[in-house]
């Protein structure tokens, strides 16, 4: 066991490591890996799992057919603290482990991604503050989610970037003591809600300027004049969740809002995807879950040449393929929370999580449906809505194909360092 | 302010459907969850509501059982209990351990804590016995008020109401007492996060029950255990002259 904690320690990044073993997951074992949750773990999964089936379940279906914003599931559970979980201790968060925060994401998940999402994307709004602000920084910004029922909210896309983040053109231009922001994002979570935006904007107008260099991040207040929050854009799924574009005209931010290094902010996002993905891909796991769950009940009820569909071969495949993508998919978005917590450059294994279990979980809310049949495409039954609300895991937080170029680009990495 | 003891029993969940074992000797417990029986919970619940309104101020939480037990201690603890005790019973010891061995360990550990409240569901969802309230009563020859659905504390005694066939019924009773919870006493509350990490700080001490000076050698054998019998399937009959006449074969009307 102590080599294997020096051996930890030696591939510790040196720059932030400061997660390390905050919240062990593993109990001494004789092999050298540990599948055990710890018991801490195993309450916070049980809490997470009630509030998900006691207060979720039963109004999803309301909040996905109005769209409203699920504002006393997310006081709920900002008082049971099943959200910002992974703010520090010193702002009066749980700094809880990124392996607790996928258990938890999975249970809400189950529930509905929808309002997983309106309630827990707060979530990608603050890891850029966890991963490099100041702790004064912090201590202001995350420790208001704390004290009052906030939520933050993540701005990188704009309306004409997506994948392509570095064509980013909103911009910042320094005045005296202050940043001038101006310009328009899309697509953001939380955009109509949030009590403050993490905002990346170009700093360098040199059009030379490299990625590493070129962008900024900022924290602004909801309330600085000159940011206007569009219609709420009505998505096919996870309509729960507040999605809008915003515009900034001429919005100043104190100069102490800018988060880490001027020019330092794509890295600053490119470390937030290292620290949620684990998370998006533990949600794609949830709703595979109840995927699986929904559609193996459903089989052993309904009946076709007189006996229950599960007894015919072509239906219990089904089942089979949909429990081993649920498998593996929480076997690798466990794993890279648990590099992430151990301090590892965990970037290579978060984008496998994220494509596999993104992926995965359309097939397996594709097939909840085909077991289901008919019915499966009618509202009145639960897995046409299933399948609507995973399609988006594909998208968000770097599309499948994002995750699959950098897969490759890791592996062509490695390639040439062996060579 | 009194001191608040209550028990808590780890049991098979109640959403889990209850398997026999193939050799009839008891239910099937490996690998199927478990949780704090729910009686039990509203019984924490409850303490934890007398410490919020300053008639309680300390709650001591017990569980007689196996290691596990101390799961549902923590969860206790979660929900406000200040510390726990664990007596251990494992093996084949817990497997006859009835509510007459619970009890007398219930009464020792309320004595030697010198609490004023015993509090506990008023049975278990497992074994549905129903006993443990009054025997632990009857051992510290104590006044008991169970079935309550509503407590409240005047003076040096408590008024409480129990839910009987038909209706309530308001007692008023003598401190120390027993009380055994029912289920529209209160709805319990979840353990929020914060609150399991401090319950990690809180004391939780593990005895057995010979240190109390218990004995808890089985009473009873088990000879077997068997599953309900399954349902008949009905059957369809053309109209209601038909049922008449089936009715009266059978001897019902």
């Amino acid at each position: 066991m102590a080599t294997i904690q020096k051996l930890t320690r030696d591939l510790l990044r040196s720059n932030w490591g400061t997660r390390l073993f905050s919240a062990q997951t593993t109990k001494d074992s004789p092999i050298g890996i540990n599948f055990a949750f710890s018991d801490t773990d195993k309450e916070i999964q049980d809490v997470a799992r009630k509030f998900s089936r006691e207060e979720i379940i039963p109004v999803a279906a309301h909040y996905d057919k109005t769209g409203e914003y699920p504002y006393d599931l997310l006081k709920k559970a900002w008082s049971l603290g099943i959200i910002n979980g992974t703010i520090p201790e010193h702002c009066g968060g749980l700094n809880n482990s990124s392996v607790t925060s996928c258990l938890i994401d999975e249970e809400l998940a189950y529930g509905c991604t929808g309002i997983a999402t309106a309630i827990n994307s707060s979530g990608l709004g603050q890891a850029p503050l966890i991963i490099s602000g100041t702790k004064e920084q912090q201590k202001k910004y995350l420790g208001r989610l704390i004290e009052e029922p906030l939520v933050s909210s993540f701005c990188l896309t704009e309306p004409g970037t997506g994948s392509d983040a570095a064509a980013i053109k909103t911009k910042a231009e320094k005045k005296g003591d202050e940043w001038v922001i101006n310009g328009q994002k899309m697509w953001i979570t939380n955009a109509g809600v949030a009590n403050w935006y993490f905002v990346l904007a170009r700093t360098d107008n040199d059009p030379k300027a490299s990625i590493g260099k070129a962008f900024t991040g900022f924290i602004v207040e909801r309330n600085t004049p000159g940011i206007t929050p569009g219609r709420k854009e009505w998505n096919m799924g996870q309509r729960a969740s507040d999605t809008r574009g915003i515009t900034f005209e001429d919005v100043r931010v104190p100069k102490e809002n800018v988060l880490g290094e001027v020019g330092g902010g794509f890295k600053i996002v490119m470390k937030t995807f290292d620290y949620t993905r684990p998370s998006v891909a533990a949600s794609c796991t949830g709703l595979a879950q109840r995927c699986l769950d929904e559609a193996s009940k459903y089989s052993t009820e309904r009946k076709t040449f007189g006996v229950p569909i599960c007894q015919h071969q072509a239906v219990a495949m089904m089942l089979a393929d949909m429990a081993v993508a649920v498998e593996l998919s929480r076997l690798s978005s466990l794993k890279s929370a648990w590099e992430y917590d151990m301090g590892l450059k965990n970037t290579y294994i978060a984008s496998i999580a994220k494509y596999y279990a993104a992926d995965m979980v359309n097939q397996v809310a594709s097939n909840a449906v085909q077991i289901f049949g008919g019915n499966g495409y009618n509202s009145e039954y639960p897995v046409e809505k299933l399948m609507r609300d995973a399609k988006i895991f594909q998208i968000y937080e770097g599309t499948s194909q994002i995750q699959s170029l950098i897969i490759s680009r890791c592996v062509i990495d490695r390639a040439k360092q062996l060579a | 302010m009194a001191r608040v003891l209550v028990g808590v029993k780890r049991v098979i969940d109640y959403a889990v459907k209850i398997r026999v074992k193939p050799d009839k000797s008891g239910v099937v417990t490996d690998g199927v969850k478990h949780s704090m029986n729910p009686f039990d919970e509203i019984a924490v619940e409850e303490a934890v509501r007398l410490k919020e309104q300053k008639i309680a101020n300390e709650i001591i939480a017990v569980s007689c059982g196996p290691q596990q037990s101390q799961d549902v201690l923590r969860t206790a603890l979660a929900m406000g209990a200040d510390k726990a005790i664990h007596v251990e019973v494992a093996g084949a010891e817990y497997e006859t351990l009835q509510p007459i061995h619970v009890s007398k360990i219930l009464a020792k550990i309320a004595q030697n804590e010198k609490v004023d409240l015993v509090i506990v569901g008023k049975q278990a969802i497992d074994d549905d016995c129903n006993q443990t309230a009054q025997m632990t009563a009857g051992f510290l020859d104590w006044p008991q008020a169970t079935y309550a659905s509503k407590i409240e504390k005047k003076d040096d005694h408590i008024v409480v109401k129990r839910e009987i066939d038909g209706g309530l019924e308001t007692i008023k009773c003598k401190i120390p007492a027993v009380i055994s919870a029912d289920l529209r006493l209160n709805e319990p509350r979840y353990a929020t996060l914060p609150n399991i990490m401090k319950a990690k700080k809180k004391p939780l001490t593990k005895i057995t029950p010979k240190d109390l000076g218990v004995d808890v050698s089985p009473r009873i054998q088990i000879v077997k255990v068997e599953e309900p019998p399954v349902r008949q399937a009905g059957s369809i009959i053309p109209d209601v002259d038909t049922l008449v006449t089936k009715l009266k074969e059978k001897g019902h009307a």
